[in-house]
């Protein structure tokens, strides 16, 4: 017989971090070859399982950042340190590196999207030398939700950052929506460049809206999709957009592509 | 190789078959209808051919005996994920040439979408056989013809009940076996080649003609019409939606099953994730895309036919009666009008 795609594989929890009263990083050990942007099936038990993108990637561990909503993932909350969890992955497709690859990079992200980019900043933050410059805008609701403030302070020592709260200003933070901080952005001064956007489904569209009337082309821009899902190998249906299935064809698109997708 | 058996024979053979296959077939439910007073046609395990209801069309399709509407995935512990078991026999089913169609749409989801096979329809769907039962004239909410699915040579058996007598064709010569001291006739199962429907399906020529099909004022129609009950799905061959959840055998959670279980794209949860934040907030913009999955989608995404074989369950099960065939037919006039409107446009004629 096929071997079992949906069979989950217990891995264990090797640190968790409290980024907010809501929101947790699972620090995993695993020793898998992950792209950054891709995602994986977490068991949730009595729940099922849902699909969490990697916020972080390591040598031989993983984290993920995940938000706790209501009941659905209240055992997941419960677990400790040297507890197991079962996952299976990774799925999806990745942010193209080699696109990006001696250019300019502008990343925009707005509240839990920070964590499908944070691995992906890191590792420029890492390899500075493998674009020409990265601006980053990163949102949050309030001073509560803010996610990844440590990381947060050690890319604004390296990249052009911009960290934003929607209605409040405090030291490091500027006041407003990402939206409003994207014509501040030199895209004029870039030879070639590439656009992230990752956030709420709202969030990402204004943002391309406002990229595309500050001169950027649509081809620049990259998304990552959030969907609803069971599988994640393209059996469920449930990311189904048109004839495009999430789980296979992303979740990172070219704008080209994501503003074709209609729900 | 064909043969004419008395109902009471075939029994006998049955019975041999039975102790190798697993045989379902559409059987009369008494009184287990949606409403009082009225029986449920669906698909069981058959111990007669008597158990067989061949003169009406079954209200669920046979796709439960390959995609359960509940599975077992795994058994699980603290530990582990043990995979689930099946019976190893071989299946027999009885099935419509349109539910032959449908199936192979299941198998394009299954085995074909995305690099992996799923390996729980795989492990179902290599023991099936099927049993073609003709159709006679069919059924008044039927559109085979239309969607080209009236007609099948994707068989082992096949049959025509006739009154205390059926006629049988073998053509799966594992099958010879059985009828080999049988009476020989002539027979070849005959196909419906006219529906009291026609369906036309849509012929979207272009992204923009695309774009404008999804704000068509007709799906608002739907807003207070469709239920978003899933009936119309559940009846579905072709719908293949599941959704995978665990259920606890024990106070702490610590043991129970993974299971997966049919899902509707009507129902207002079916995009929803954690958190609340949903696509496809109204009834009419679900029916849009049930619709144009159905006969446009999918063709889009594998070449070839459409996903719906025009069996009609849909329309038979729909509580508020909506036709899916009029809903194609209503779609394809839009379309007709879009197509033309952007090819003057343009300056091409259309």
């Amino acid at each position: 017989m096929t071997a079992n795609i949906f069979k989950p594989d217990p891995y264990r929890i090797a640190d968790i971090v409290h980024e907010t009263e809501l929101e947790y990083t699972f620090k995993v050990e695993a020793g898998v070859k992950v792209d950054h942007g891709q995602f994986f099936q977490i068991s949730l038990p009595e729940i099922g399982e849902a699909p969490i993108s990697v916020s972080g990637i390591g040598r031989d561990w993983l984290e993920f950042t995940i938000r706790k909503v209501g009941k659905v993932t209240h055992r997941l909350f419960s677990l400790r340190r040297g507890d197991r969890l079962f996952m299976r992955g990774p799925y999806g497709n990745s942010f193209p590196l080699d696109e990006f690859r001696g250019k300019d990079l502008v990343v925009i992200a707005g509240g839990t999207g920070v964590s499908p980019v944070r691995s992906l900043l890191k590792h420029y933050f890492d390899h500075f030398d493998e674009i020409r410059s990265l601006h980053f805008i990163a949102g949050f609701k309030d001073r509560d939700s803010i996610l990844f403030a440590d990381d947060l302070k050690d890319f604004a020592a390296k990249f052009d950052a911009i960290y934003t709260l929607d209605k409040e200003a405090i030291p490091g933070f500027q006041s407003g929506l990402v939206t409003e901080h994207i014509k501040k952005i030199p895209f004029a001064g870039f030879a070639d460049y590439n656009v992230v956007i990752v956030g709420p489904p709202a969030m990402m569209r204004y943002a391309a809206l406002e990229c595309l009337k500050n001169g950027v082309s649509k081809e620049k821009i990259w998304m990552s999709f959030e969907r609803k899902m069971s599988c994640a190998v393209g059996k469920c249906g449930h990311c189904k957009i048109d004839e495009t299935y999430v789980c296979l064809e992303g979740p990172v698109f070219n704008y080209t592509k994501a503003e074709q997708l209609l729900d | 190789m064909a043969y004419r058996l008395s109902l009471s024979r075939m029994d006998e053979l049955l019975e041999k078959m039975r102790e190798s296959y697993t045989i379902y077939a559409p059987m009369r439910f008494e009184k287990r209808g949606r409403y009082s007073d009225t029986d449920l046609v669906r698909y069981d395990k058959i111990r007669s051919v008597r158990d067989i209801v061949y003169d009406e069309k079954s209200h669920f399709s046979p796709k439960e005996v390959i995609h359960p509407i509940t599975q077992t995935l795994f058994h699980f512990t603290e530990f582990e994920y043990r995979e689930s078991v099946v019976d190893e026999r071989p299946v027999l089913v009885f099935v419509r040439p349109c539910d032959i169609h449908g199936i192979m749409r299941l198998d394009t989801m299954f085995l074909e979408n995305g690099e992996a096979v799923d390996p729980y329809y795989e492990r179902l769907r290599d023991k099936v056989k099927f049993v073609l039962m003709e159709c006679g004239k069919g059924w008044d909410t039927c559109f085979c013809v239309s969607m080209g699915t009236n007609r099948t040579e994707d068989y082992s058996l096949a049959v025509r009940f006739a009154g205390e007598e059926l006629l049988l064709e073998v053509k799966d010569p594992s099958f010879s076996p059985y009828f080999a001291s049988e009476k020989e006739a002539e027979f070849r199962p005959e196909f419906v080649s006219a529906n009291r429907l026609s369906v036309r399906v849509p012929e979207i020529k272009s992204r923009d003609v695309l774009e404008k099909v999804h704000t068509l004022p007709m799906w608002d129609s739907y807003d207070t019409r469709c239920l978003s009950c899933g009936a119309c799905t559940a009846a579905c061959i072709s719908c293949s939606c599941f959704t995978t959840s665990d259920v606890a055998y024990s106070e702490n959670g610590r043991s129970g099953d993974r299971r997966r279980v049919w899902a509707s794209c009507l129902h207002k949860g079916f995009t929803e994730m954690a958190g609340g934040h949903g696509f496809r907030k109204t009834p009419g913009e679900r029916m849009r895309f049930r619709t144009l999955h159905k006969v446009y989608d999918f063709r889009a995404r594998f070449g070839g036919a459409d996903m719906c074989v025009g069996c009609g369950r849909c329309t038979d099960r729909c509580p508020q009666l909506i036709s899916f065939a009029a809903t194609v037919n209503r779609l394809s006039g839009e379309v007709d009008r879009l197509n033309a409107e952007a090819a003057a446009a343009t300056g091409v004629s259309v």
